[in-house]
């Protein structure tokens, strides 16, 4: 039987109940939602049942919404199931006062450098991993670079007017 | 040693057995900003220390301020040595998004020049790998041949290394028939010059017992570090994003999917080989599509959306419609749909996939670029312990790492 959406969401909400939300469908990949604390459980179990199979991360990355209150940071794991040919994103928010998430390094070797960039970015805390430490930015920095408080630009600089083009 | 009493070394240095050995960020063998340092036993490799981020530019930030079209300049600098399978790439993942059909031609003219550069990025790798094992000649014959391909690309685009090739919709000229000219002569006299660099290694007795049984990795290790393209292919998983997920009309096209079986770095030779191979079938197949358009068929080299692909320099000066299209996009001042996407193609060493979420603005909320190299990179380690100091360069080389990419 092949593998479709609807049979994964069944298997998900049968497995875990009200713990996975907001299921929907965002051009063909199925991406649903869970409480922080549950993801290496969901993580767990898209890969290792085998009617899901969900066995390779494809990618890891944070994603930081300023006006959500209280879940203000997003980790987004993108997985795949090579035999079927089908891609999974699954979700997870967290409070930037708390930004704490168990780290998936056990499950995929992966994970490691792809927590660190998150880690060097966003400021997420993965709880567990082996050397949580920067990767891309110098170890001395003390700001998590793209997170939206963060400016693109040097505010202090004074030779560049261009209010007209909405950078000012 | 009286005079000496002031100095202190770390506690354990004297006693310590290993050598600390540091390789990088700017040494030969590296082929690239990143830094290794090694903890070595005589010769043989006892643990390593991968550093990256020496070229780091912040383009996952820089993404948040800049309309589409100023990001495909951006994604030039990830995989320098195919920069447009990057452009590409990414105007794919913005047609998908924005929902933009793209004419036959269109697909098979991105074809030709995704299929060139894979050519251009194997043919640099295994080269170098040739270099680090003592055999300059190869990389120095078929860089010639490189050049035919970035010569195409001139005539394209415009330019040889950061491309910028193609538009949202389309390219941003037809090819002319210099291009075409010059295409014919890469495909007739490349064949030749790959058969000859495959004598030059593929049987090489000095070659084949320097790579082979050397950074290995099984087919479950491989997918559980993420490795995709040739280095995942050569552990003998036959993932291939063109197949998986056809883009561009790669449905159209018939062509093998190398794999290897034992993943070292002999078989990633192979492997990158035998593709390249593959793209020359396929950019014949594509070549001979495009010729079967005729009249005004073949005149066609872009997509009908006037809202993201730039109007005609003449009509701008002579059209209402146009100039305001025009300054429009050129202002970056197109709202995009609400939404996100993930959309991948097969890049030079691996699934280069585009994460994009918009909240309705008129740049992207978020961008991250998934880069293969950087995720495949983690496993070097484990490919080269226990093993020669001497096989980690081989390794190192043979995995394809990009310094652009693996920063962003």
């Amino acid at each position: 039987m092949a593998l479709t959406n609807t049979y994964i969401q069944e298997k998900l909400v049968e497995k875990f109940n009200d713990q996975v939300f907001q299921f929907s469908t965002d051009s063909g990949i199925l991406s649903f939602e869970s409480a922080a604390e549950n993801n290496l459980k969901v993580l767990q179990f898209l890969n290792e049942e085998p009617s899901l199979g969900f066995t390779f991360l494809t990618d890891l990355c944070g994603v930081n919404y300023p006006d959500n209150n209280g879940a203000e940071l997003v980790v987004v794991y993108h997985l795949h199931n090579f035999i079927e040919n089908i891609r999974i994103r699954f979700s997870i928010a967290v409070p930037v006062a708390k930004p704490d998430v168990f780290t998936a390094t056990k499950l995929f070797e992966s994970a490691n450098w792809m927590e660190r960039e998150t880690y060097d970015f966003f400021g997420i805390n993965f709880i567990g991993h082996p050397n949580l430490k920067r990767i891309l930015n110098v170890d001395e920095m003390d700001y998590f670079p793209l997170r939206k408080e963060f400016p693109l630009e040097d505010q202090t600089r004074i030779d560049k007017d261009d209010e007209m083009f909405g950078r000012g | 040693m009286e005079q000496h009493s002031h100095i202190t070394l770390p506690k354990g240095s004297i006693e310590k057995t290993t050598t600390t050995l540091n390789i990088g960020p700017t040494h030969p063998a590296t082929h690239g900003v990143f830094q290794n340092i090694m903890e070595v036993d005589g010769e043989r490799v006892v643990s390593t220390e991968q550093t990256v981020g020496y070229i780091h530019r912040a383009f996952e930030k820089l993404a948040e301020r800049r309309p589409l079209y100023q990001i495909t300049p951006i994604t030039d600098r990830l995989n320098y040595c195919s920069s447009p399978i990057n452009n590409m790439g990414w105007h794919i993942t913005c047609e998908r998004f924005l929902k933009i059909d793209l004419p036959k031609r269109v697909d098979y003219l991105r074809v030709i020049i995704m299929e060139l550069s894979r050519i251009s990025d194997h043919l640099i790798c295994n080269s170098i790998v040739g270099v680090d094992t003592g055999a300059y000649t190869g990389f120095l014959y078929v860089m010639q041949y490189r050049e035919l391909i970035y010569e195409i690309y001139e005539e394209v685009c415009g330019s040889r290394l950061t491309t910028n090739i193609g538009r949202i919709g389309g390219f941003e000229r037809n090819f002319t028939n210099t291009a075409f000219t010059k295409l014919e002569k890469f495909l007739n006299e490349y064949p030749g010059v790959l058969r000859e660099f495959e004598k030059l290694f593929t049987r090489n007795r000095i070659f084949m017992e320097r790579t082979q049984g050397t950074g290995g990795i099984s087919a479950a290790r491989a997918m559980n570090y993420g490795f995709t393209g040739p280095n995942l292919r050569a552990a003998g998983v036959d993932y291939d994003v063109r197949v998986q997920q056809p883009y561009s009309s790669y449905q159209d096209f018939d062509f093998k999917v190398p794999v290897g079986t034992t993943g070292d770095n002999y078989d990633r030779f192979l492997v990158r080989n035998a593709e390249m191979w593959e793209s020359i079938s396929i950019i014949k197949q594509a070549y001979q599509k495009i010729q079967e358009f005729k009249g005004a068929d073949a005149e066609i080299y872009h997509a009908d959306v006037p809202e993201y692909y730039l109007p005609k320099k003449e009509d701008v000066y002579t059209k209402m419609e146009a100039l305001i299209w025009h300054f429009k996009i050129i202002m970056g001042e197109i709202d995009l749909p609400k939404g996100q996407i993930y959309s991948a193609v097969e890049g030079g060493n691996g699934e280069l996939g585009f994460y994009l979420i918009s909240d309705g603005g008129r740049t992207p909320f978020r961008l991250h670029f998934r880069r293969p190299c950087f995720i495949y990179y983690q496993a070097f380690e484990e490919l080269i312990k226990g093993g020669m100091l001497s096989d980690a360069v081989v390794t190192l080389s043979s995995l394809n790492l990009i310094a652009g990419e693996l920063d962003a």
